[in-house]
């Protein structure tokens, strides 16, 4: 049976919904500031102005931003292939291990700029590596991706309690982190670059990686859409039978498709440790992984889409620092709710809006909506 | 009491820019049976969903015995006395007969009462219309032609008078298919109206009172069965002549191309799907594979293209012998010269997701020519869906374009042109012209026979038993994994039918 349906013009499609889904959160949102007594339109002001209104605030942003981005597009890359990735927290917390190990080794021989592409190997590497065994489970194995990978994240903390508190621990120290980089492991700072457009920075931790990030969601785009690997993966994420038809390999299209994801999460360590804590320390993930999930649905895992999203994100988390410092009865976990409703409307709920916005369209202008029907059946 | 069990009056329907139905007026007469053809996306189906309630119609009137009457779900459909028997069934597989006919029926909190009223509610309709089917039977383990009895019983069972069913014969057998025609015979002298959705001329012809023919969203003509003929109505549909009878010469069979040696083919259950099957292809000449859905056809076409793990047997490829562990490389057998158009281009032949262009390479793209080193060549690309569209015909023009958005027949242009394109040795065929419209099958009707002239070898798998015989040269027909037989040409239907039912030929030359 014919199912017509109406299509959305692109920028209705990747501009519209996803800010109907972001005013609704922040809708609810301000109820839920109203029911604690707040004022909810000053609470939007200061966490607008909180991320954004000075130099120091854009560069917390963006430095929770480069974050997001690589969490995010390691997500994404999974998707294409129709594959959840939720090990990305895992993974970049493993991803941590190789930047410990090339920092501790070459930090007091080498400049940071030989340590950087290093550290990104190392990283990319570890990453990598911790996807490859639930890929390759999914793949020869059937044991599903998304089981795993979730596993996996619990043996990568067990595995780094282990490791901060024990190997790596310096001998005298009572904290569970390793000992802080020396010059050699610590990344230049971008702050100048907020400064050149005026914005005044005190001490914020904006660093290259943000510049790493951005290649990468470039790079990303490249693979996915203008590479022989990439068209096998989109292949293979829309339809696994047209992809053997293909004589695309499912085992190999799987394990290369994690190793990717894998690497971009664990690439996620290089921000909060070379470039801001000059160490490898307990939970630097934080939970950016699961951000990630967020951000690649919100950004319908297209690379631009996830950089703005993770903007959004590092908006968020910024101006929520400080919306909870200026307000009283906003506290951490307020945030927190906040964050959880922008993933809720904007990423699980990304589709509840579609339908009526798409009647919208086909009843307003039948000829922009760009009428489509199905070619199934009579 | 009124004469018109349906009538609609001015209905008009419209999806954004598409009028899918446009002024429709249609009377249909009670106790007779109305035939509504057309071709894909001529609004049949859309009609009968506004009919149905799946739809509400942008304006017109539905009168149901001469009452008009609203229709916004299909509750009020049942309300009103009308029934559907889907393409696909909607049963639910693992319950029984009894569970699916009450289902949303079930009028008691307690299943029991609702069960033994359904019990006997059965029996009687099975001796009234000849509907027999084991109410306790789980509905997964009946043969299609029996899941769609419980389909017609279900409507029956929530008082039907007006029953409508749609392309209620492609997974049935011929004899299934008589057998149905004879139940639609009873319910109609007992009073019912069957509107009848299909796409077969034929069956328009043997079992029809009148016949509605609809095209792009009109109803061009209705018609007196009787006073018209299958020329005319596909005329109608059309829009202009159409050629159902291929021409062709007579096959020149040069070398062996393909051979297959004793294979059987085990699903993962380890039933046994194809069982023993042999045969040679040779250049130039078309072999058909004629058969019910579901006897193994499909998995000897997955096998030969190497996408299946065979239990035993070989199969040759010019020459050289097909890896059968099931994990073939389709790109190696490519290369071999070895085509193939997959029975289901919705989720193998096809991504549907992607633009046209994209789906112009599938399975080609590791080719040199679409490749700058890891980067695809996407002005090559380009360069040739374009081309193959114009050569095609494949419409809209737009290599740009969403393929779902493309309609079946196009859609099956695009697999066509891109295995065609390859200028093969040996091209299999799975159900070419499935859900396709009857202009596009004319053309690739022909290019199918261009393909046998031009010294190619095609196997071809089809259940449309029309199909088979305008094009094959040879005609195989399986049965329950085995071929059962093997014909000329020149075949008659009602041989290939009861082969394609499993009567053993001796039985069959009775």
């Amino acid at each position: 049976m014919s199912a017509p349906y109406a299509k959305l013009p692109a920028w209705a499609d990747y501009g519209l919904i996803p800010l109907v889904n972001l005013v609704v959160a922040f809708i609810v949102a301000g109820l839920v500031v109203l029911l604690v007594g707040e004022n909810p339109f000053r609470a939007a002001v200061i966490l607008v102005e909180g991320a954004f209104g000075r130099g120091q605030g854009i560069a917390y942003t963006l430095y929770y931003a480069t974050t997001f981005i690589f969490t995010g597009l390691s997500v994404a890359v999974a998707v294409h292939c129709g594959l959840f990735n939720i090990g990305t927290e895992g993974q970049a917390y493993i991803g941590g291990l190789g930047v410990a190990i090339v920092c501790l080794a070459f930090d007091s021989l080498l400049p940071w700029w030989l340590t950087f592409p290093l550290a990104i190997l190392g990283a990319a590497a570890m990453g990598a590596l911790w996807a490859l065994i639930p890929a390759w489970l999914q793949a020869r194995r059937g044991s599903h991706i998304v089981i795993t990978t979730i596993m996996f994240n619990f043996i990568a903390a067990s595995i780094m309690v282990y490791l901060l508190v024990g190997p790596l621990k310096p001998l005298a120290s009572q904290a569970p982190q390793t000992r802080l980089f020396l010059d050699g492991g610590q990344l230049p700072k971008l702050n100048w670059l907020i400064e050149l457009f005026g914005g005044k920075v005190r001490a914020a931790p904006f660093n290259v990686s943000f510049l790493l990030a951005l290649f990468m969601a470039w790079l990303m785009w490249v693979l996915i859409w203008r590479t022989r690997l990439g068209y096998e993966m989109r292949t293979y994420g829309f339809s696994p039978k047209a992809a053997r038809y293909a004589g695309i390999s499912e085992t190999r299209i799987i394990i290369v498709t994690m190793m990717i994801s894998g690497a971009l999460a664990g690439m996620m360590a290089l921000n909060p440790t070379m470039g801001d804590q000059h160490n490898v320390a307990i939970d630097f993930v934080n939970g950016a992984g699961f951000v990630g999930i967020a951000v690649a649905l919100m950004g319908r895992s297209h690379p631009l889409g996830i950089v703005l999203a993770a903007v959004l994100f590092g908006m968020l988390y910024q101006g929520g620092a400080e919306l909870s410092f200026e307000m009283p009865n906003i506290s951490r976990d307020m945030i927190v709710i906040i964050q959880g409703l922008v993933i809720l409307f904007a990423g699980a709920l990304e589709h509840m809006f579609r339908p009526s916005i798409q009647t919208l369209f086909a009843t307003l202008s039948p000829k922009s909506a760009g009428l489509a029907v199905n070619g199934e059946g009579a | 009491m009124h004469q018109a069990a349906i009538e609609l009056i001015g209905i008009n329907k419209s999806f954004g820019a598409v009028h899918a139905n446009r002024d429709i007026n249609l009377e249909v007469r009670r106790g007779t049976v109305h035939g509504i053809i057309g071709e894909n996306g001529a609004g049949k189906s859309t009609l009968m969903s506004i009919l149905y309630g799946f739809y509400q119609a942008d304006s017109g009137e539905i009168r149901v015995n001469g009452e008009p009457t609203a229709i916004r779900t299909s509750n009020d459909a049942i309300a009103a006395g009308i029934g559907m028997v889907h393409q696909h069934f909607m049963l639910v597989e693992n319950f029984s007969v009894l569970e699916n006919v009450i289902l949303g029926a079930e009028g008691a909190p307690l299943l029991k009462t609702s069960i033994a009223k359904a019990r006997s509610e059965l029996r009687r309709l099975e001796s009234e219309y000849g509907l027999e089917v084991d109410p306790d039977a789980i509905v997964e383990e009946l043969p299609v032609g029996l899941q769609q009895r419980v389909e017609i019983l279900k409507a029956l069972y929530r008082g039907a008078e007006i029953l409508i069913l749609d392309e209620p014969t492609g997974v049935l057998t011929p004899a299934e298919a008589d057998h149905l025609f004879r139940i639609l015979g009873q319910l109609k002298e007992q009073g019912k109206t069957v509107v009848l959705i299909t796409h077969k001329l034929r069956e328009i012809m043997a079992i029809t009172d009148t016949v509605s023919v609809m095209r792009q969203g009109t109803m061009v003509a209705t018609r007196r069965t009787t006073e018209t003929t299958v020329e005319e109505l596909a005329e109608l549909m059309v829009g202009r002549r159409v050629l159902l009878r291929v021409v062709k010469d007579a096959a020149e069979a040069g070398a062996v191309k393909l051979s297959v040696k004793n294979l059987s083919v085990k699903d993962q259950r380890g039933v046994t799907m194809v069982d023993d099957v042999s045969f040679d292809l040779r250049a130039g000449e078309i072999v058909g594979i004629a058969g019910v859905a579901g006897n193994g056809q499909s998995e000897l076409l997955e096998t030969i293209a190497g996408s299946r793990h065979a239990a035993s047997g070989t199969v040759i490829l010019d020459g050289m012998p097909v890896d059968l562990t099931g994990a073939a490389d389709p790109g190696e057998l490519r290369r071999r010269g070895l085509a193939h158009v997959p029975e289901d281009r919705h989720h193998v032949g096809l991504v549907l997701a992607f633009e046209e262009n994209q789906n112009a390479i599938l399975g080609y793209h590791r080719q040199r020519r679409y490749l700058k080193g890891p980067l695809l060549n996407i002005e090559a690309i380009l360069a040739d869906a374009k081309d193959r569209i114009e050569k095609y015909d494949i419409r809209p023009a737009d290599c740009r374009l969403k393929t779902a958005n493309f309609s079946g027949g196009n859609q099956q242009k695009i697999v066509l042109a891109r295995e065609m394109e390859q200028d093969p040795d040996v091209l299999i065929v799975g159900q070419p012209t499935r859900g396709v419209d009857v202009g596009a099958i004319e053309f690739i009707h022909k290019r199918l026979i261009a393909m046998r002239d031009a010294g190619k070898a095609v196997l071809l798998v089809s259940v449309e038993l029309d199909e088979i015989r305008s094009l094959s040269d040879r005609i195989l027909v399986m049965f329950d994994g085995r071929i059962v037989g093997e014909r000329g040409s020149d075949a008659s239907e009602g041989e290939l039918g009861l082969l394609m039912a499993g009567v053993e030929q001796r039985e069959a030359a009775e």
